[in-house]
């Protein structure tokens, strides 16, 4: 069976949904870690789920990505642990520098709640292999700060080795950002931040499933439930 | 005691959607001629310390470590 564990700070509220979309599709609750912890448990996917970690002061994820815990995700992030930050989770791994670039206010300044459509980029890494390449999700964003910005020589980067997971597809880009990158992983590929909320897509319920192979893929679980 | 002002500002070509919004909002105040307006934030900040240089450079690692996100910001330290 798979283990998650998601990092808590205050000021996150999307840990519940994404607690129960991991217990869903794992079998099991994840280890739930604060954030003055300084070491993690041992687990398949370390998760940072959304919010307004310490309300978002100085910068989104700023004073969050400086906290005890962050040392030890760094230790994960170097030994090739599979990492997964959501919205604020992708602002504290960019502050964190366990991601590249940086996600500042939305151009058009105003919070965005909607719903964007997903272009997956790269089919192959270990998050997004349960899509085809070029596929079209439907995927829910809310956030004020989710421009992403990086400087060209690091964009050039990105985009050549592959980092780059999604894209805002069809003109749906909510917030500016540069080459309308909505996800992108590590050089190593093991770390994955995106600004929309794939684990609010995971069921009937929620109107649509698309999310949800993300995290069949990062679970482990995309073979078992082929089967 | 020291007391020191520590500015950070966008890097330029980065864009502040901010500074635009503020921009157009005092040319509909009817200030004329105002090119462009870049925000940013100030720190003013007291360490207990005498030793200006000690100060500059702990003023420094604060804004590589903390105060400034320099993959998008500047830092201008000055002491008062």
């Amino acid at each position: 069976m798979t283990t998650s564990a998601v990092i808590l700070f205050p000021g996150l509220n999307r840990d519940r949904d994404m607690i129960a979309a991991l217990t869903k599709i794992s079998g099991k609750a994840p280890a739930v870690v604060w954030h003055t912890e300084t070491a993690l448990p041992e687990a398949d996917l370390y998760v940072i789920p959304g919010g307004f970690s310490y309300g978002d002061y100085l910068r989104a994820g700023a004073i969050a990505a400086r906290s005890p815990v962050m040392d030890a995700l760094r230790g994960k992030a170097a030994a090739g642990s599979r990492i997964l930050g959501v919205c604020n989770g992708f602002q504290i791994l960019t502050e964190a520098g366990l991601l590249p670039g940086a996600l500042m206010r939305n151009a058009g300044l105003n919070f965005v709640c909607r719903e964007v459509l997903l272009e997956v980029v790269n089919a192959e890494t270990m998050f997004t292999r349960g899509y085809a390449q070029g596929q079209i999700l439907r995927c829910p964003v809310a956030h004020h700060d989710g421009n992403y910005f990086a400087d060209a020589k690091t964009l050039a980067g990105i985009e050549d080795n592959g980092q780059v997971a999604f894209r805002y597809a069809s003109g749906t880009n909510p917030n500016g950002s540069v080459n309308d990158i909505a996800g992108i992983v590590s050089q190593q590929g093991n770390v994955l931040g995106m600004m929309p909320h794939p684990e609010n897509l995971i069921e009937p319920a929620h109107g649509g499933m698309d999310g949800r192979a993300l995290f069949e893929a990062a679970l482990e679980r995309l073979e078992k439930n082929a089967a | 005691m020291i007391k020191a002002r520590v500015t950070v500002t966008l890097k330029n070509g980065v864009l502040d959607p901010q500074g635009k919004a503020i921009e157009k909002s005092l040319g509909a105040l009817g200030f004329g001629g105002v090119g462009s307006v870049r925000q940013g934030k100030v720190f003013d900040v007291e360490l207990d310390t005498k030793d200006r240089k000690k100060a500059e450079a702990d003023l420094s690692a604060m804004c590589e470590k903390l105060l400034a996100n320099t993959v998008i910001e500047d830092y201008h330290v000055d002491i008062l």
